[in-house]
């Protein structure tokens, strides 16, 4: 597992406002990790551990939580997540070809996940539940339906643009 | 809004509908997760300016005496259904639908069909069969054919706004509920309106909720499930997006009926806007006193919470819902005990689906009798389905159970698609019902009345009501990997028979898809999938062969095609295609034969070239790189 050495990750006062945020409860450990996630991006090994002391269980049993949901990740995630939607309606649509595309764009593949500069990630989702936009991806929040070669070009370039502007007038 | 205890629900619909009698025309912008990704959200803020520009006056509900002239109203709405034209535009009392529309077509709006009661010709529907133009939901026949019940609110109240919900008769049914009904009472309604779980096994609703009466607790439970995971389905996220306080009021009347003080919806976190309302939704009934520790003012306490999942599949599964809920991993347990004995925090729970639950108030509102009106004799009401996949009319739909799927798929759905979206007569192949758990229908069950034991019979099932058509182009095989690959990744682990039957089911279609399948592999591929069937523990590992084995029966010659003559009629199986050179297009550039990674085609310039099949690994770079469209051979 790779973890950048991050000297917040030794800085527990989030966590704690989550777990106080939650009464210290044993039955809100999804909505904890969920929380953690959100403030951290992933679910750092540290963070895990100090979780599962703070609400009295076995480390394990919290692993065991975080592994088994699929919104839960380990490793770093990118700045933009790219959900990519594998429904039916998406599959039958061009789903594969769509995740194909991106990750030769991007330069990544089923075993890897995030670009070198923790710009991207790509996620292949089970349904969104827009299927009537078929095929759909997610960046970040916001949908893009009848995602076509051109038009995820487009997506793309246009994040990887603002990013250099914003890179450049700083 | 100013904080007010409703006690008298009649009292606020008078006020509302009073205030509403004033509006000139109300516009209504889709703003489901289809049409706010098509723009929407920017329709809504151009129309927004355009109406200020136009100098007329907006309405405010609540300030009734400011106004000097008739304002108009704007407001969003959830998914009106039909996904494929959005974004939607409604105008109201003139019942005009405008679809694809753009901010620039903003002004033009409020100018003509605002201001004046004009019609824009060009923003109407046009119907592909006949080339006319239809005005409104009154016309279109896509929403003609429709029974919307469930849905009826969907796309004409504002989600957000609880006034205008309760002036739809919002929150009687509730009131009744806990003022003047007994929960033997309200069980025995549902009992008689014969409504069955939406959510995919069909279970009397009535009689899950009389089971959990009975059980003797001080603490009993609600779950909501709005876990909708099956892929192609989205009928309980419009509907949480579109008409947040039913589902709200359905689950109040539950725990009315059960004898619940506490209710959990239980959302998928790929729902942000469903989550989002129905916040919105419950912070709003809060403030209404409709929930909380003084409901309707009678001293009964109601509180629901939200729990967002984390993306397991397998938590749709009652058992496996409540194991999330308490914070651990989302594994099923064994039944007995059931959760109306034992379920949330070892309290008698009721589970029921969003779809389930949308339809009480209504059930209690009209009376059972108008309910069981609709559908047949097994099945009565109606369904939402999820419309996608190769049909014209991708959306969301409500239909009385009994229609046919010749009614769905051509009238309600504008008949069958090719690849490129366009309509053709014939391309119709099959229509994958049920999701992950169901099973594929083809042309000779189009006329065959859908209902939960008709699709039984068909070894398919209603589930939570995803309907994918599928035209010619599409491979069988392909489809049941899919859904395998599916089952597959989401099994918990927990029981042998689907985790370790899932994967040889798919290494099997692997080996079909790939050109190294053999006769047995077809027999074993039917025996593996008898015994998931039979011996797994849950409700997703029983289902996990449907798709399989609705389909070798469907569709045998299209698996014994692939594996006896390895071609896939489709085309879409790589290692089955047979890449060859269209002689006639080919001019003899040479650039295939240097690009080609193996060196597998051959030809002197100028010349037609060949591909040496023995060589070839069907990499497609010649296709690629080819600008004669002369490689033929991959679709």
């Amino acid at each position: 597992m790779k973890t950048e050495p991050n000297k917040n990750l030794r800085q527990f006062h989030q966590v704690i406002e989550i777990i106080e945020r939650n009464n210290h409860s044993k039955d809100r450990l999804i909505p904890i990790l969920q929380q953690v996630q959100e403030a951290y991006r992933y679910l750092p090994p540290q963070v895990l551990t100090y979780v599962a002391t703070a609400l009295d269980m076995p480390v394990a049993e919290v692993y065991g939580v975080a592994t088994f949901y699929a919104h839960f990740s380990l490793e770093a995630k990118g700045k933009y997540i790219i959900k990519v939607c594998d429904g039916t309606a998406c599959h039958v649509k061009g789903s594969t070809k769509l995740l194909d595309l991106l990750y030769k764009k991007l330069k990544l593949s089923p075993d890897k996940h995030t670009t070198d500069d923790m710009m991207f990630t790509i996620e292949p989702v089970s349904c969104l539940g827009a299927c009537g936009l078929a095929p759909v991806m997610v960046v970040n929040e916001k949908v893009y339906g009848q995602v076509n070669n051109k038009r995820c070009d487009e997506i793309i370039d246009g994040i990887v643009e603002y990013e250099n502007q914003a890179v450049a007038s700083n | 809004m100013e904080t007010m205890i409703i006690t008298d629900l009649s009292e606020v619909k008078e006020a509302y509908n009073k205030a509403a009698s004033h509006i000139k025309k109300r516009i209504i912008v889709c703003a489901g997760t289809g049409c706010v990704a098509n723009g929407s959200l920017r329709v809504y803020e151009a129309i927004e300016k355009a109406i200020a520009d136009a100098g007329l006056e907006l309405f405010a509900e609540l300030e009734l005496d400011r106004h000097e002239c008739d304002p108009v109203q704007l407001t969003g709405s959830g998914c009106q259904g039909f996904c494929a034209q959005g974004p939607l535009v409604n105008i109201l009392p003139d019942e005009t639908m405008y679809v694809k529309v753009k901010p620039e077509d903003a002004q033009e709006i409020v100018e003509k069909s605002v201001v004046n009661d004009e019609i824009i010709e060009r923003l109407l529907y046009v119907n592909p069969a006949n080339g006319e133009r239809n005005k409104g939901q009154l016309d279109i026949p896509f929403y003609k054919r429709q029974n919307r019940l469930v849905l009826g609110e969907c796309g004409h109240v504002d989600p957000q706004n609880i006034r205008e919900y309760i002036a739809h008769n919002g929150y009687q049914a509730a009131y009744r509920a806990f003022t003047e009904l007994t929960d033997e009472q309200i069980c025995q309604t549902i009992l008689d309106s014969g409504l069955r779980g939406r959510g995919g096994g069909g279970f009397p609703t009535g009689r899950k909720w009389n089971l959990t009466r009975v059980e003797k607790s001080a603490k009993k439970y609600v779950i909501c499930n709005a876990d909708e995971g099956d892929p192609g389905a989205f009928m309980d996220r419009s509907l949480m997006e579109g008409n947040p306080h039913r589902v709200l009021e359905g689950m109040m009347i539950a725990a009315r009926a059960i004898g619940a003080d506490e209710a959990y919806v239980y959302v998928r976190l790929e729902y942000p806007l469903a989550v989002q309302r129905m916040r919105k939704a419950i912070e709003d009934a809060h403030e209404a006193g409709i929930l909380g520790d003084n409901v309707f003012g009678t001293g009964q306490s109601m509180e629901i919470h939200i729990m967002e999942g984390a993306g397991a599949f397998v938590c749709g599964e009652e058992t496996a819902l409540i194991a999330s809920i308490e914070g651990k991993r989302g594994m099923p347990m064994p039944k007995p005990p059931f959760p109306a004995q034992k379920g949330l925090f070892g309290k008698p729970t009721v589970i029921n689906n969003v779809e389930t639950l949308a339809a009480v108030p209504l059930i209690l509102r009209n009376g059972p009798e108008w309910f069981n009106q609709y559908g047949t004799k097994s099945s009565k009401g109606t369904k939402t389905f999820a419309l996608t996949g190769h049909v014209a009319n991708t959306g969301l739909i409500e239909v009385p159970f009994g229609t046919t799927l010749r009614e769905i798929v051509y009238n309600i759905g504008g008949g069958v698609t090719d690849d490129d979206g366009n309509v053709t007569g014939e391309g119709f192949k099959a229509v994958q019902i049920g999701g992950p758990s169901g099973g594929c229908l083809t042309e000779e069950d189009l006329d065959m009345p859908l209902d939960y034991d008709n699709l039984l019979a068909k070894g398919a099932m209603v589930g939570s009501g995803g309907l994918v058509v599928m035209n010619k182009q599409s491979c069988m095989v392909q489809i049941a990997r899919f859904f395998m690959n599916f089952t597959q990744s989401e099994s918990c682990g927990k029981c042998v028979p689907c985790r370790e039957g899932t994967k040889q089911l798919l290494a099997l279609l692997d080996d079909i898809i790939e050109g190294n399948a053999t006769h047995e592999t077809f027999e074993m591929l039917e025996e593996v999938g008898k015994v998931v069937k039979l011996a797994s523990l849950c409700g997703l590992g029983k289902t996990a062969p449907s798709p399989v084995l609705s389909t070798l029966l469907k569709f045998k010659d299209e698996y014994l095609e692939h594996i006896h003559n390895k071609r896939c009629r489709t085309n879409n199986c790589k290692a089955l295609r047979t890449i060859t050179i269209d002689v006639e297009k080919c001019t003899g550039c040479t650039i295939c034969a240097r690009k080609c990674p193996v060196q597998a085609i051959s030809g002197e310039r100028k010349q037609p070239h060949v591909i040496d099949p023995e060589i070839c690994t069907k990499c497609g770079v010649c296709f690629e790189v080819c600008k004669f469209e002369a490689v033929l051979g991959f679709n």
